[in-house]
């Protein structure tokens, strides 16, 4: 019931943006760049949210909480080296993304694949993808529409650590959900 | 007068050698270290070219051919200061002069303003033994083009001496990365010589640029862009500067790669839910999907005929170099040793490639005898990646790191000679050798 209020909120507010003719100035986020021509046609314009969520199942950031609590669900997800697949504990976390998102149709989540550095860049922008869509496979498989997920891949170009021992390589080896 | 030039000569390279100094660019790749050559090199003498005051800004040219001589491996250059004698001209020339001291061949030139607003400078290369000149040419170079002209004078002399093309008057292009895992992180795509000197920013970003690679006529690059967030190949044309999004698909956009007869790229897309090779036809950019593989294909490359196809697939459990016959799509393995090989450039022959190959969990540069199956690791550096061969197919510039940062290597083929390209601007990675550039005219 809660959510379904925020959910109408959120697309009264975008009527009211898309009536004031002005689609960017009163976002909170940045506006993300059009992917170009080829964009897939069911991708439909995001709803963001433009008041401040008073909810508290977010943080200011729109990042959801764990349910009831202030604690924010982790948004990274590591992996083990040349590796695309989830490990356990990353099930649950998952899980209640999926049900925040379920409740939350408005809201998209890009979801990035990074790798370490050792091996190919081009075939670890090939293997970064395969980590996104782990986590991407897993959140439809629970019942998000695809159309509020996305992925993209950074290959080792995006690193989190510099470093170059495993230490770094294993920070270096995940997936991200960044909340839009 | 011999006597005279023998006590000027030294002032007027160590005072043209200052002003080098000077005018080199901040952001160029360092001091070249030289790791290893030939047990028998040729010995060279190159004479400081008389470059009087009409040339003014001019860098001293023997400097420039003696590094790159030098860095081929195969020849020994006489210091200057070991000179008996600073000849310009033919008749300044004792060849005894030269015999004991073991040279073997003369280099000799003279730069001169031509009175059109640009310069000319004549040169000699003699045999010493035969005491014969075996070389007379010249060059006309603009104001900006003094190195082009060393470069393309030492060309000249490499190929009378050796048979072999020279590479030095040839370009690289290369990723330089700053602030690694900052927020404030900057990617640039960068030009240089050959030798790493003259380096230009061809583009900035705030997002990761990848895979450069040239078109065969050496006037447009290839590069994949994050610039919007997601990763999209570019072209940009080198002189204009001017920029071509050519592909911007859902999922992956990578791995650039033009055939042999520039009209067509290949690329690797996963715009149909994996990653594929696909080929575009840049007349009408019409796109032609080349592989149907649920594994990763990526990493692809043309054979010189343009006939086949390298690419990297894990369709076999790791990743390995497989062969496509465009003709019938028929697709062959073509690594067996070891457990990741990956990203192969095939060499002029068509019968050897170049690629990254994992051994005891080390990533080098391997060179192999496709019939053979014959596998030679040509480096001993770690988290060897991105080989790319000079034109003439002597050697091949790769990435690596040294105390943690990214640097650029170069390897002859037969692994004997081998030479850095640091770069105190930050990470450089990535480097893609240029075909030939087309050489300076005579005027």
């Amino acid at each position: 019931m809660f959510y379904q209020w925020i959910r109408s909120l959120a697309l009264a507010s975008l009527v009211l943006v898309v009536a004031a003719g002005c689609t960017s100035g009163t976002r909170t986020e940045p506006v993300e760049p059009s992917v170009g021509p080829t964009q897939t046609p069911d991708r439909t314009p995001p709803p963001v949210d433009t008041t401040p969520v008073s909810s508290a199942s977010v943080d200011s950031n729109g990042n959801p909480y764990f349910p009831g609590t202030s604690r924010l669900l982790p948004r990274t997800f590591y992996y083990a080296y040349d590796r695309a697949n989830l490990g356990p504990d990353d099930l649950a976390a998952l899980e209640m993304h999926a049900s925040f998102l379920r409740d939350n149709p408005g809201r998209r989540v890009i979801i990035e694949g990074h790798c370490d550095e050792r091996g190919t860049r081009e075939y670890n922008l090939a293997l970064g993808e395969r980590r996104a869509n782990s986590v991407r496979r897993f959140l439809v498989s629970a019942g998000v529409p695809g159309s509020q997920l996305e992925t993209v891949s950074f290959g080792e170009e995006r690193p989190e650590d510099a470093g170059h021992a495993e230490s770094a390589w294993g920070r270096n080896r995940r997936a991200v959900m960044l909340y839009r | 007068m011999k006597q005279l030039l023998r006590t000027l000569a030294p002032i007027l390279v160590v005072g043209l050698l200052g002003g080098w100094m000077l005018a080199a660019q901040a952001e160029s790749l360092d001091t070249i270290i030289i790791d290893k050559g030939y047990d028998k090199q040729t010995k060279i003498a190159v004479v400081p070219f008389l470059q009087g005051a009409d040339l003014n800004g001019a860098p001293p040219l023997a400097d420039i051919i003696s590094a790159d001589l030098a860095r081929s491996g195969q020849f020994a250059p006489l210091e200057q200061g070991n000179m008996l004698s600073y000849p310009t001209d033919r008749k300044q020339v004792f060849f005894r002069d030269w015999r004991i001291l073991g040279v073997e061949y003369l280099l000799i030139g003279r730069g001169r303003a031509n009175g059109r607003g640009g310069f000319t400078v004549d040169y000699q290369l003699f045999d010493v033994f035969n005491e014969r000149e075996v070389v007379a040419a010249a060059v006309s170079p603009s104001a900006d083009q003094w190195r082009s002209a060393a470069h393309q004078i030492a060309d000249k002399v490499y190929e009378s001496i050796t048979g072999i093309r020279g590479a030095f008057n040839t370009k690289i292009v290369y990723v330089l990365g700053e602030n690694a895992a900052k927020s404030n992180a900057t990617y640039a795509l960068e030009i240089a010589d050959a030798d790493g000197a003259q380096a230009r920013n061809l583009f900035l970003s705030d997002q990761p640029i990848m895979s450069p690679t040239w078109a065969p006529d050496g006037q447009q690059v290839a590069y994949v862009s994050f610039e919007t967030g997601r990763p999209a190949i570019m072209l940009q044309n080198i002189k204009t500067g001017a920029r071509e999004q050519l592909t911007a698909f859902k999922g992956i956009n990578s791995s650039p790669v033009f055939s042999p007869d520039g009209k067509q790229i290949a690329m690797v897309l996963s715009r149909d839910g994996n990653p594929e090779i696909y080929v575009m036809s840049l007349a009408d950019r019409r796109l032609r999907r080349i592989t149907r593989h649920h594994s990763i294909d990526t990493e692809p490359s043309w054979s010189p005929d343009g006939k086949h196809l390298l690419f990297t697939s894990d369709r076999g459990g790791k990743p390995q170099i497989y062969q496509l016959d465009m003709a019938n799509n028929f697709v062959e393995r073509l690594t067996f040793e070891g457990d990741y090989n990956a990203r192969a450039r095939m060499l002029e022959d068509g019968k050897h490639l170049i690629f990254v190959h994992r051994r005891n969990g080390v990533f080098h540069i391997a060179w192999m005898d496709i019939e053979r199956d014959d596998v030679r690791v040509l480096t001993s550096t770690s988290l060897d990646e991105s080989p790319s061969l000079a034109p003439n197919g002597s050697m091949l510039i790769y990435a690596t790191q040294s105390q943690g940062k990214g640097i650029l290597a170069v390897v002859s083929m037969d692994g004997r000679v081998k030479y850095r390209l640091p770069s105190s601007a930050g990470d450089v990675r990535e480097p893609a050798w240029s075909p030939y550039m087309g050489d300076l005219g005579t005027r």
